[in-house]
């Protein structure tokens, strides 16, 4: 079970590595702080799981973020009523979310293409207005779900005295807060990878790719597409919900906001930015987003001034007229204009743009290597058949 | 004439279908033998095609039954048709462009093994060595064997037809449907698929051909209908039937000699 083949073993360690020390190559980029650093795992992780269904069988779901928020609100209350225990938290979100995802994946199955998409827009739209409405005594609407003195934690508290001030989630003693937290969720996040790894090199991973590539054929050819289409639904919908337990555990607390359709729209981007239907992209893609949204997004003038500080002043003062425009609040600019080049140039998101490097490098080394195989039936008719 | 020797395997029991006000498929009665190869053929729009159509579940008949040896289709899903034992090669090739021909190829055989779902999530592909070594010889048979790790889509029409051809035989069922396998192709191709299918004919499956190429039906089929505006006009021997002045006038004519 836990065999993988050897180029996804060796995607694998790279990708840990990676993952692992972000804290220390992430620091000259101004992005090392624990804070932004388990948001870098967490919506990874998200990517990753979207990306089982998005990615393999082609159903753009438009209402993932409700799967975050209800993994979220999950989280809080198995703080609220269980235990501070993170691993529980995320137990509860994983179940929940997947109840959750199974009952909106079944009814939208039933339609595919643009109508699924609208079908998930719609449920996630209501339940982020039913959180602020008839749902409000288990959301707490407006004010989002919190932790309180009075929270009963009967398990902790079988083991523990209450204590003065608002616990914070812990694991056998490790706070979840801080340079713990973001490896507490980057663990989570390589057993995600892990798991979506062994997915895509399975016969499941096969046959979802083949309801992208053809459903019509998968149906003549004997498999029942919906069990396969809802089983990728409901995994990928935990994988939304364990990252939205991540986002309690980090920081104890579930607003409704999570849900929004901005933020399902967000996770498109991301898959489609690092490259749909990769593993690794759709990480990319996240932590492209992210790194946008939290750094580039506080950058303002004085920081470019000292940027462009090598130019002549005049020269540095227009410079930096037109590039104040592109962050701070103008950063969504800046993503945008790189969404537009990315989808246009590169349909395959970044990762077609390293592969077609790579391979650029390649043939350089060793131009043998890359000779198109040639089809003969491709190739013009020889004039020799015209004499029959 | 049908020889009572055989029996019949497959029954489309008077099926009509229509399109608005269009009679596609009329009345028709059809009575397929075990093992033998039966060959449809008729114009373009008589209907041979919403044959298959009907048979293969993609289209309910507005009226009658298709029967797979005793057991009714006819409200089935196309998934369980084939899980029965009938796959089909269409008239333009189904196959999955994105994925390579080998995958192409492997996936109808993890159907055949696992059935219309299984959840075998865990388990690698590269650990599946059988279904790969069925795979592998069944497209050094189609000669696809130098582009096995190329996208299906990137292959030329023959080749996508043969494809086709070696994911349902891969399947090895009890009837294969075939429309115009044959089509577009060159004649040396040609030549190419009569061998192959030629070659499958003494295995004993049930084959339903339909067919432009008077040379490859008459080198295939034990059997000939014709049909004609959603009609079945005649019935015979390839022999018999080339002689049916009716047939002439409805289809040979043009066609053949
Ligand atoms: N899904 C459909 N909806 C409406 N009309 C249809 C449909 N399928 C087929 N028809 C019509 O039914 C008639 C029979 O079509 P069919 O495709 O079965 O013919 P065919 O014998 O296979 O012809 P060809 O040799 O051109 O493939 C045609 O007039 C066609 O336009
Ligand atoms: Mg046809």
């Amino acid at each position: 079970m836990f065999s993988i083949p050897k180029k996804d073993a060796i995607t694998f360690l790279l990708f840990a590595l990676v993952v692992l020390t972000m804290p220390i190559w992430l620091s000259p980029f101004g992005a090392s702080y624990p804070g932004l650093l388990q948001k870098f795992a967490i919506y990874a992780l998200l990517a990753v799981g979207y990306n089982i269904l998005f990615g393999l069988t082609g159903y753009l779901s438009f209402g993932h973020a409700a799967f975050l928020g209800v993994g979220s609100y999950a989280a809080v209350w198995s703080f609220k009523l269980l235990s501070m225990n993170p691993i529980l938290a995320l137990a509860c979100a994983m179940i929940f979310s997947g109840i959750f995802a199974l009952a909106i994946g079944y009814v939208s199955l039933r339609r595919s293409g643009i109508y699924f998409s609208i079908l998930t827009l719609a449920f996630a739209q209501m339940s982020y207005k039913l959180a602020y409405s008839v749902l409000s005594p288990i959301t707490h609407g407006e004010n989002g779900l919190q932790l309180t003195l009075q929270d009963p934690r009967t398990i902790d508290l079988m083991f523990m005295e209450r204590g003065v001030s608002l616990p914070t989630s812990s694991l056998f003693g490790i706070p979840m807060n801080g340079y713990e937290g973001f490896y507490f969720c980057a663990v989570i996040l390589l057993i995600g990878f892990f798991i979506a790894q062994k997915i895509a090199s399975s016969p499941f991973g096969m046959m979802l790719k083949g309801i992208k590539s053809n459903e019509d054929r998968m149906n003549y050819t004997g498999f029942n597409t919906k069990p396969y289409m809802l089983t990728a639904f409901v995994i990928s919908g935990m994988y939304a919900g364990i990252a939205g337990g991540l986002l309690a555990v980090t920081d104890p607390l579930a607003g409704a906001e999570r849900m929004q359709w901005t933020a399902s729209g967000e996770l498109v981007l991301m898959t489609i930015l690092g490259g749909v239907g990769t593993l690794v992209g759709p990480v990319i893609g996240a932590w492209i987003i992210k790194y946008f949204e939290n750094i580039f997004s506080a950058w303002n003038e004085s920081i470019l001034h000292n940027f462009f500080a090598f130019l002549p002043d005049n020269i540095e003062g227009f410079v930096v007229l037109i590039s104040s425009k592109f962050v701070g609040e103008g950063w969504h600019l800046t993503l945008g204009s790189m969404f537009v080049l990315v989808v246009v140039f590169l349909p395959g998101g970044i990762m077609e743009g390293v592969r077609r490097i790579s391979s650029w490098f390649l043939r350089r080394k060793d131009p043998t290597k890359d000779q198109e195989v040639v089809d003969p039936e491709n190739m013009p008719k020889p004039s020799s058949e015209k004499g029959e | 004439m049908v020889e009572s020797s055989h029996n019949t395997v497959l029954h489309v029991a008077d099926v009509h279908k229509t399109f608005g006000g269009l009679h596609a498929l009329a009345d028709v009665d059809l009575a397929f033998e075990e093992g033998t190869t039966h060959a449809i053929i008729g114009p373009n729009g008589a209907g041979k095609s919403t044959l298959l159509n009907v048979i293969v579940g993609k289209l309910p008949p507005t009226r009658g039954t298709v029967v797979l040896d005793g057991e009714v289709l006819t409200g089935k899903s196309p998934y369980e048709i084939n899980q029965m034992g009938i796959a089909r090669v269409f008239q333009t090739p189904e196959i999955f462009p994105e994925l390579s021909v080998f995958d192409n190829v492997m996936a109808p055989a993890f159907a055949k093994r696992d059935g219309a779902f299984s959840m075998n999530l865990f388990k690698s592909i590269e650990s599946e060595k059988d279904i790969a070594r069925e795979a592998e010889e069944i497209i050094v048979d189609f000669g696809l064997d130098a582009m096995i790790h190329t996208h299906a889509g990137a292959l030329s029409r023959g080749h996508k037809r043969r494809l086709e051809l070696a994911m349902c035989l891969i399947q090895k069922p009890r009837i294969l449907l075939l429309d115009e396998p044959t089509a577009g192709m060159s004649r040396h191709d040609t030549n190419t698929t009569i061998e192959l299918l030629k070659k499958i004919k003494s295995s004993g499956m049930t084959k339903v051909i339909i067919e432009h190429d008077m040379h490859v039906v008459f080198s295939l089929a034990d059997e000939v209908s014709v049909l004609a505006q959603g009609r079945i006009i005649a019935e015979g021997t390839p022999d018999e039937v080339r002689g049916d002045p009716k047939v002439q006038e409805a289809y040979l004519g043009g066609t053949y000699e």
